[in-house]
């Protein structure tokens, strides 16, 4: 089966990225965009996906200043 | 006085800091895959890109497996030095507090700040004395040391900020101006700027030297 990790910088830890982005689009004519946060995508093909929040904790985040959210492909269970 | 320097697929200063060791006693290289550290009296976790700095920094050296001897090395008191790359690992295996941010700017930054001594608890610091300015290299792209706030003031007031950028110098957005903290015992130091690229004037400052000499003191007081 196959699963998605949403990665994101945890609110109030600096987005660097996201600033960027974000001064960047009113150049380009979005001037209506308030707020950009950039994270990351991780996507596993896995047999048994009871496991996803331990590995997050260990390895695909840092749970220090990263927040991730485990989204299954349709009808999966966890 | 024997130091051990690892090498990761990707580290790129551990020769530096293995030329830097050598000055104040034998440094050897501890390949990432050993289990044993063998005679060591010193590890240094150097600086560079292990394993492609993939995902995050340091986040896959950590299960490297002579992380597990250096853990075991550090738990029995033995002094452990990460530098740059080397505070990201030590960070990411939870043997420091804290976590390295990409910098404030966004850009790799590469410069010679100044970085006053904040505490002698560590035994790289040892011999050195509080509100000593010290002028070594950043080269980064991820070197904004982040912990929440209450953390922060807990490593200050337990005196385990170990190095701060002076004044106006910070170069990547670190909070409170921090270079360098340590563990509770004092023994596992992280910093960011690079004490083996300062250990000679031909290069501008020989500074950084002085981090070698204090643990090497501080080991072996009787023979200083």
């Amino acid at each position: 089966m196959k699963a998605r990790v949403l990665v994101r910088p945890k609110s109030g830890i600096l987005d660097p990225q996201g600033q960027a982005v974000q001064r960047a689009l009113p150049a380009l004519g979005f001037t209506d965009v308030h707020e950009v946060r950039v994270g990351r995508l991780i996507e596993l093909e896995l047999d048994d996906p009871t496991r996803l929040d331990e590995m997050c904790e260990r390895l695909l985040t840092n749970p220090l200043v990263e927040d991730y959210e485990v989204l299954l492909e349709e009808g999966a269970r966890r | 006085m024997r130091f051990g320097v690892v090498r990761f697929p990707g580290s790129c200063d551990e020769v530096d800091a293995q030329l830097a060791a050598s000055r104040v006693g034998e440094a050897v290289l501890l390949w990432h895959a050993e289990r044993d550290l063998g005679r060591i009296d010193v590890v240094v976790v150097p600086g560079g890109f292990s394993y492609g700095d993939y995902l995050r920094p340091g986040a896959i050296a950590r299960f490297a497996p002579v992380m597990d001897a250096i853990a075991e090395f550090a738990r029995a008191g033995g002094p452990v030095l990460g530098i740059c790359n080397g505070f990201q690992v030590l960070c990411e295996a939870g043997m420091l507090p804290g976590a390295l941010l990409p910098n404030r700017g966004l850009r790799f930054v590469c410069r010679q700040p100044g970085v006053r001594v904040e505490s002698t608890a560590s035994p790289f610091t040892a011999a050195l004395a509080v509100g000593e300015r010290l002028s070594i290299p950043v080269k980064h792209t991820t070197g904004c040391y982040w912990a929440p706030e209450h953390q922060l003031d807990r490593l200050e007031a337990e005196n385990r900020v170990v190095l701060r950028y002076c004044p106006g110098q910070n170069p990547n957005g670190s909070m409170r101006d921090i270079a360098g903290v340590c563990n509770e015992a004092g023994n596992v130091m992280g910093l960011m700027p690079h004490p083996e690229h300062a250990v000679d004037q031909l290069t501008g400052s020989a500074d950084g030297l002085r981090l070698f000499e204090s643990v090497a003191q501080a080991l072996a007081p009787v023979a200083a």
